[in-house]
């Protein structure tokens, strides 16, 4: 099979599910209840035209809409996540994987894909956030190793998107040494002078965090993005206080020194592009094109 | 001090408080039972075996946290000798809930550093109960640095429930002082033996335990969230904290069976707190065993292997296309 056929299907699978998931034409705006023609509201990338609010979005669709138009090719696609501690709560783990694989179309909740950003190699990955919550186990961290080392491999910039509850409490501390498999790997990228671009979008906390969300060359977030280590209401139940307005927001992690930068949807291609060929010492865009 | 016991440890409790009573009435009286003494101390000792023998993880759980389990100063105290304290992280304060310096391991220079919780109230405030704030672990990651360029060894011992979750945590960057520690320490080319004593509570556990060598006690628990969180998120009830911890497969003899841990450090009969000395000799040994096997290599070659190590981490099956 080749790559293009590996990676049409599930495009293709994304198609149907935006469509259907939401039957109306029209969609109110969670943030300043304007009501936004479906269409309208796509075109704008899922930010609401009138207020700017970002919407959460799915995996694929933030990876079809950061890169170029062309080729790509999918990294780990076959890598599947396994139950090694027959973990069962409520449902049983592999229960859980099943029924988040038939609403998300995805196996894991990382995609990798390597294509192209405003002309440069790089290797975009997206956090599912419809799938366990975004929580990194083991496929997610060996997705991300394997990004890594097909980055090195290509001379490619990293992208991360990050939608994250956390680690996946289900691979207890299989999911916990996830953080420092991803961690080390990013050394790897340093060390080949190869740069890796974190951003964190709404919701990034827990152990994607306190790994490799908070471990980029430049860190990015989309503008009102919770981002924290712990929950807010860990942290409420813990310090018994009234949080701060806008705590743990992307502007306040700007505030605080954590972030490069806050940046659009709408300008993510242009503003990432620009900056890793500044890293890379490559010419404008505008130039080659 | 009277040890104080947990409650799957009532009949022991029993049986000694009996033994304790029998001593006051022999200082009283003339009648010598020091022939029932000795044979109720038997019994207590077999009761005990047969308890520990059979425990759950959630009783385990409960072990790790006693409050008279050796703590990290403690074992500094009796296992290494010539101990300076490191204060600070140079950037903002001093958190007492890691505590580290250079110390000697049989004459050897070290590096330790580790959690740190507190024996008494005024202690516990003070050290925060053992849960650090950044400032911690950036003072951590300056102390492996200052060991990394003298070439000395790392020892870190493991103790937390977890970082600390509160406001001043979230705005001095929590998640990046453990993702830096993470990342930095996969680095570092210096030996690195970490050992669970207690509690090993996610991420701020495993910001200072990327390591070559993973060493557990017994009745250590190390995992991702802690038994009542994860039942209150899993569960939506913290009362279920004990099937939490049997699913989260969190001990040391499941998780050696698992392989991810090197060795697991035997414990004296009852637990660490009812024979210290016999623990920290155990631990002498154990700690001296592995870093003269890693003395001899280079720190090219730690990295490497220590790379190599942590990019194994993780259970997942491929299909092929």
């Amino acid at each position: 099979m080749s790559w293009f056929e590996k990676i049409m299907p599930s495009r293709i699978k994304t198609e149907r599910r935006t469509r259907s998931v939401p039957e109306g034409l029209w969609i109110k705006c969670p943030s300043c209840d304007a009501v936004l023609y479906r269409a309208e509201l796509e075109r704008n990338l899922n930010v609401c035209p009138k207020c700017s609010h970002h919407m959460r979005i799915g995996a694929r669709e933030r990876l079809a809409m950061f890169l170029d138009e062309g080729d790509v090719f999918e990294i780990g696609a076959h890598v599947m996540p396994e139950d090694p501690l027959r973990f069962k709560d409520s449902k049983r783990y592999r229960d859980r994987l099943v029924s988040a694989q038939k609403n998300t179309g995805e196996n894991d909740a990382l995609i990798a894909v390597a294509g192209k950003l405003l002309g440069v190699d790089v290797v975009a990955c997206a956090f599912e956030f419809r799938f366990l919550g975004g929580s990194m186990g083991s496929v997610v961290g060996e997705r991300f190793r394997r990004s890594v080392d097909y980055c090195i491999e290509h001379r490619a910039a990293l992208i991360c998107f990050s939608a994250s509850g956390g680690a996946r409490m289900q691979e207890a501390l299989y999911s916990l040494l996830q953080m420092a498999k991803t961690s080390a790997a990013l050394t790897r990228l340093a060390r080949e002078h190869l740069p890796f671009i974190s951003v964190m979008t709404d919701p990034t906390t827990g152990g994607v965090s306190a790994s490799l969300a908070m471990l980029g060359d430049l860190n990015v977030a989309e503008p009102r993005a919770l981002i924290g280590f712990a929950g807010p209401r860990v942290i409420q139940q813990t310090v018994r206080e009234t949080l701060p307005e806008g705590f743990q927001r992307s502007e306040f992690l700007l505030e605080h020194g954590a972030l490069d930068m806050i940046v659009d949807r709408r300008d993510m291609r242009e503003r990432l592009g620009a900056a890793i060929r500044l890293l890379l010492k490559l010419p404008p865009a505008a130039t080659v094109a | 001090m009277a040890v104080s016991f947990l409650d799957f440890e009532q009949p022991i409790a029993e049986l000694e408080a009996k033994i304790e009573e029998l001593r006051h009435v022999t200082a009283e009286s003339k009648v010598n039972i020091k022939d029932e003494i000795s044979k109720l101390q038997a019994k207590s000792r077999q009761l005990t075996k047969n308890i520990f023998a059979n425990l759950t993880p959630w009783q385990i759980t409960q072990l790790a946290r006693h409050p008279q389990r050796p703590y990290t100063l403690d074992y500094i105290a009796a296992v290494f000798t010539d101990f300076q304290e490191l204060h600070g992280d140079r950037m903002y304060g001093d958190d007492l809930a890691i505590v580290g310096g250079l110390a000697r391991l049989e004459g050897r220079p070290v590096m330790v550093i580790g959690h740190q919780k507190g024996r008494d109230t005024k202690e516990r405030v003070r050290r925060n109960y053992g849960m650090p704030k950044p400032e911690g672990y950036r003072k951590a990651l300056r102390l492996m640095r200052l060991a990394e360029r003298f070439r000395l060894p790392l020892v870190t011992f493991i103790d937390t429930t977890g970082a600390y979750p509160g406001v001043g945590s979230e705005e001095r960057g929590q998640s990046e002082a453990i993702a830096r520690n993470l990342y930095e320490m996969s680095v570092l080319g210096i030996p690195i033996v970490s050992v669970v004593i207690g509690e090993g509570g996610s991420g701020g556990a495993l910001a200072i335990g990327v390591c070559d060598r993973l060493l557990m006690l017994e009745y250590a628990t190390y995992s991702v969230i802690s038994p009542e969180g994860c039942a209150s998120i899993l569960w939506k009830n913290a009362d279920k904290k004990e099937i939490a911890a049997e699913s989260m497969g969190l001990t040391a003899a499941r998780l050696s069976g698992l392989g991810l841990v090197d060795e697991v450090l035997k414990e004296p009969l009852g637990g660490a707190h009812r024979d210290p000395q016999a623990m920290f000799e155990t631990m002498r040994t154990a700690l001296l065993r592995y870093l003269d096997a890693l003395s001899a290599a280079t720190p090219e070659a730690l990295r490497a292997s220590r790379n190599e190590r942590i990019a194994g981490f993780g259970v997942y099956s491929e299909t092929t296309a």
